[in-house]
């Protein structure tokens, strides 16, 4: 397309720019190589033509007076600000060098490679740690705190991830005649229109809402999208698996849940001992003497024997059988003894039985009135779907909370049904962003993988995700042990503004280390304490492709900035350095081999912009467990150890954890530490969404920034009046760990207990050289957040539900 | 273009604010200069206690309808990038003629 010497390209985006987790068509006109106007494709089934205000922006980034433009080494002390300009050929030598000579001296596990949220980065970073020999690939934030332990306990449960379907793999979207507008959906703790989280567009709430879908909202704060709830649930930050079980008491006790799909699909009825020291799962081999340790036993209401649920065969090895779903009974084991048994679905029930509503609301704050209405609402809906924020991950109970809330749209039978909750795979399952231990473009021997730091500390660690745990990252940078840490690569990461919890010790960890390289757009209060800054492009400047559920997407490069080179293209030269025999010798080469599954090269992905997989490819949904179309051996069922959703979850026993949820209370709180709470009497949950910005960026975009100046910390009116704190005067948000000073923003849509402060915040304006960086002292509420409390899977932590003090500012 | 309007379906206005944006683009203004359009949210406690959140997008003297765009046949720049969707331009008489299915609606005409 030409007019005015204009061209129109399509492409679509994803972190950098926008920074987001991206996925929107956009039209990128561009005149005389410059980016001049960025708009939404109205062909993109995605946004269909939308774009948010940071998108709009791009052209405002791009071209900003303080891009990174050249690669910079560092002169002078670390943290004094003096870098010198150097070329990428230059800059290329040095990390060579100087990693090379960590990985000769201390072993290549000695690196640690830093990555932020859900940018396009964890196929490439990963590539590069691996090239390089590193088992280290890390995401910097406590427990790993951001959609993992979502993911894992999905993947645990029932096999695979799942999202709300909101006609996303379906051209026509709405309008198309399988889809089926949800009749509620749950939005549990997720401000939606401020934010496209997980591979999902936060307005298309907005396009179901006109179409008729009613919402419950669980939130602490009233947002927009709460005011517009037919209920809403202020809950006590921290207690969401409290509420989620209290949900199933009253689904159970009602009679709200969907029994067929339970009996059919799930591990109801097979058998758990009860009178060890904790319920285990009955398997085979416990009865007889050549029996399997993989297959399950369930009793048979029919004759009154029991029977094994093969788990190859995915068949009991009797026919003519019904499953007794309740019942508690006494076996003969293979070695004489009596064992006393029960199905998972009486221990399941009995387990739920102790969620009263009464004592839910005790825990939660949350009315047994509006608890009952709300599980009713929910469970009666046809269909029914629900929606779950990163609250979920940030809290040390993130696995019983994800778990039971996993259980809601089980018990109900939602699952991977139009308008419920759809199985979420990687389009024409093309990974370029492995969530999971497989996926990876390189790999290691499994003897350097178990360098990995966290892999023997934690069961979920070692099988689920190939990332080493950062609460042990940041302990073995002090501690030396077992193996000196000297280097860190840190890419699309801010750690010092942003993902760091206790940025004070990684402040000291970076400045320890023997070298550093930070590869970003604009210069942050991380990249200043670095060795070398790698300049990188925006999503405009690269060859790229996306898969985070669907579409499959091209992102294709427009212009050049300067000498800004792409985040692939920076990982796939040192590759080449570390490697020998690197087997892709450029990005077209690496991105054909991982478009392989779909069967297509990169050119055919750029020619088509956007492919949504084809009906009968399990990429597709709906309904897959009852086509066979999940499993590998394209049997029926799930792929999970017994073939079913795992109420009483396998995993979970075998690493050691409660293998069904419960209520866990928060590490701070009025209950658990009464004398910290005397002296900070209100609890600080931080990390709700700003539309302007994308956690710690977009600070020194103009359009942006004029939208909000400085943080706030939200504060109720009675709670100020009470404090003697005024609406917009400065104040000072303390606890034993640190101190923060930032204005107060008096709103009633923040529970009285609770205070809301913002994160990500720095002054790009002000002077980056310590002590100031940027002034990011002042006002980084994560100073007021621990380090070392990941929940008991290494998952989790105190993120939403710290305790503080609150008081007026002098001055 | 006194016969046309904005027809502004505010009941799902998110207040992201993306039109502030879209129009500033279109007419590169800077920031710090109003562009034509503003969005402002209202935090109501309603007599029942009962939490409710509206915002305005609010048109200003500086919004010029987007004659340029919409001779070429595209809509103006914030209607095509709301997020929410809210904004429906048009004449003034085809656009009363949607206030009845609107929940809640504001007509902004230039006069």
């Amino acid at each position: 397309m030409k007019k005015d010497g204009v061209k129109i390209i399509k492409t679509t985006t994803w972190s950098p720019g926008p920074g987001c987790h991206g996925g929107c068509g956009i039209l990128v006109h561009v005149k005389d190589n410059k980016v001049i106007k960025v708009e939404g494709d109205p062909d993109h089934p995605w946004n269909q033509g939308r774009l948010c205000s940071r998108c709009l922006s791009m052209t405002q980034y791009m071209y900003h007076k303080d891009r990174l433009r050249k690669p910079l080494k560092r002169v002078g002390e670390r943290g004094e600000g003096k870098f010198e300009e150097i070329s990428w050929e230059e800059a290329f030598d040095l990390i060579e060098e100087k990693m090379k000579k960590i990985r000769d001296d201390y072993g290549p596990e000695s690196v640690i490679f830093h990555q932020g949220t859900g940018r396009d980065i964890g196929g490439w970073i990963s590539m590069l740690a691996y090239a390089f020999g590193s088992p280290n690939w890390m995401f910097g934030l406590s427990g790993i705190s951001c959609y993992t332990p979502r993911l894992m306990m999905m993947s645990i449960t029932q096999g695979d991830f799942a999202v709300v379907d909101a006609s996303q793999w379906l051209e026509k979207r709405y309008d198309d005649p399988e889809y089926k507008i949800p009749e509620t959906v749950i939005i549990w703790g997720q401000n939606l229109p401020a934010t496209c989280p997980d591979g999902f567009f936060g307005h298309w709430y907005v396009d179901l809402m006109k179409r008729g879908t009613e919402l419950i909202v669980i939130d602490p704060r009233c947002t927009w999208i709460a005011s517009r709830a037919k209920i809403w649930l202020q809950l006590r930050p921290g207690t969401d698996a409290a509420l989620a079980l209290g949900f199933i008491h009253v689904m159970i006790k009602e009679n709200l849940i969907n029994m067929d799909f339970i009996e059919k699909w799930t591990n109801s009825p097979h058998l758990v001992r009860t009178d060890g020291k904790i319920p285990v799962f009955l398997k085979e081999k416990d009865i007889r003497e050549d029996g399997s340790d993989l297959n399950f036993v369930a009793h048979d209401a029919i004759s009154g024997d029991f029977m094994i649920w093969d788990t190859t065969a995915q068949a009991y090895d009797k026919t003519g059988v019904k499953a007794s779903m309740d019942g508690a009974f006494n076996i003969t084991l293979a070695n004489g003894s009596k064992a006393s048994v029960k199905t998972v679905w009486t221990l399941y029930k009995e387990n739920a039985e102790q969620y009263t509503p009464k004592k839910v609301e005790d825990i939660t704050w949350v009315p047994a009135e509006k608890i009952r209405q709300a599980a009713r609402m929910y469970a009666k809906a046809k269909p029914g779907a629900l929606h779950w924020g990163l609250p979920i991950d940030t809290i040390p109970s993130t696995v019983p909370t994800s778990q039971a809330l996993n259980h809601l749209w089980c018990l109900t039978g939602n699952l991977d049904i139009p308008g419920g909750n759809a199985i979420a795979r990687y389009a024409f399952d093309v990974v370029t962003y492995p969530y999971h231990s497989g996926g990876a473009i390189l790999s290691l021997p499994p003897e350097v993988m178990n360098k990995r730091i966290g892999i023997h500390d934690y069961g979920c660690i070692k099988d689920f995700r190939a990332w080493a745990q950062p609460d042990k990252v940041l302990e073995q940078i002090f501690s030396g042990s077992p193996y000196p840490i000297k280097g860190m690569w840190i890419q699309t990461a801010n750690p010092i503004a942003c993902t760091g919890m206790e940025p004070q010790k990684w402040h000291k960890a970076i400045k320890k280390l023997d070298f550093t390289v930070c590869v970003d757009l604009f210069m942050t209060p991380t990249a200043m304490l670095c060795d070398v800054i790698l300049p990188a492009a925006t999503f405009l400047e690269k060859d790229s492709l996306k898969a985070w559920w669907v579409p499959l997407n091209a992102i294709k490069k427009v212009v050049d900035v300067e000498e800004c080179k792409s985040d692939i293209e920076i990982n796939l030269e040192l590759c080449k350095r570390f490697m020998k025999d690197f087997p892709f010798p450029n990005t077209r080469v690496l991105f054909d081999s991982l478009l392989k599954s779909a069967g297509i090269t990169y050119q055919e992905l750029c020619d088509n912009t956007w492919m949504l997989p084809p009906e009968g490819h399990p990429s597709k949904p709906y309904l897959r467990y009852e086509r066979g179309l999940l499993r590998p051996d394209k049997k029926q069922g799930f792929r999970t150890p017994s073939g079913k959703i795992e109420l009483f979850s396998s995993w979970l026993e075998k690493w050691g954890l409660d293998p069904m949820p419960y209520h866990e209370e928060p590490p701070y709180s009025h209950i658990s530490t009464p004398d910290l709470f005397k002296d900070y009497p209100l609890i600080l949950a931080t990390g709700r969404r700003m539309g302007p910005f994308f956690h710690s960026e977009h600070r020194q975009i103009p359009w942006l920034r004029e939208q909000q100046k400085e943080p706030v910390l939200e504060i109720h009116p009675d709670t100020a009046r009470k404090y003697g704190i005024e609406h917009g005067e400065k104040v000072c948000v303390e606890n034993w760990l640190g101190k923060i000073t930032v204005k107060a923003l008096v709103t009633p849509v923040i529970h009285p207990n609770v205070v809301m402060a913002e994160h990500g915040w720095w002054f790009p304006e002000k002077e980056g050289r310590e002590p100031s960086l940027f002034g990011v002292w002042d006002v980084n509420v994560n100073q007021l957040i621990p380090m070392g409390h990941e929940g008991k899977a290494g998952l989790g932590a105190p993120i939403k539900s710290m305790l503080c003090k609150v008081y007026k500012a002098k001055g | 273009m006194t016969e046309y309007g904005m027809l502004i379906d505010y009941e799902y206005c998110t207040g992201c604010k993306t039109c502030e944006i879209a129009c500033k683009q279109e007419y590169e203004r800077p920031a710090g200069k109003v562009g034509g359009v503003e969005v402002t949210e209202f935090v109501h406690t309603l007599p029942n206690d009962k939490l409710f959140i509206t915002n305005i997008p609010h048109f200003t003297r500086a919004c010029v309808f987007c004659a340029g765009r919409v001779k070429q046949g595209l809509t103006p720049a914030c209607v095509k990038h709301c997020m929410a969707r809210v904004l429906t331009f048009g004449k003034i008489e085809d656009l009363v003629k949607l206030i009845p299915e609107k929940r809640k609606a504001i007509l902004w005409t230039k006069g």
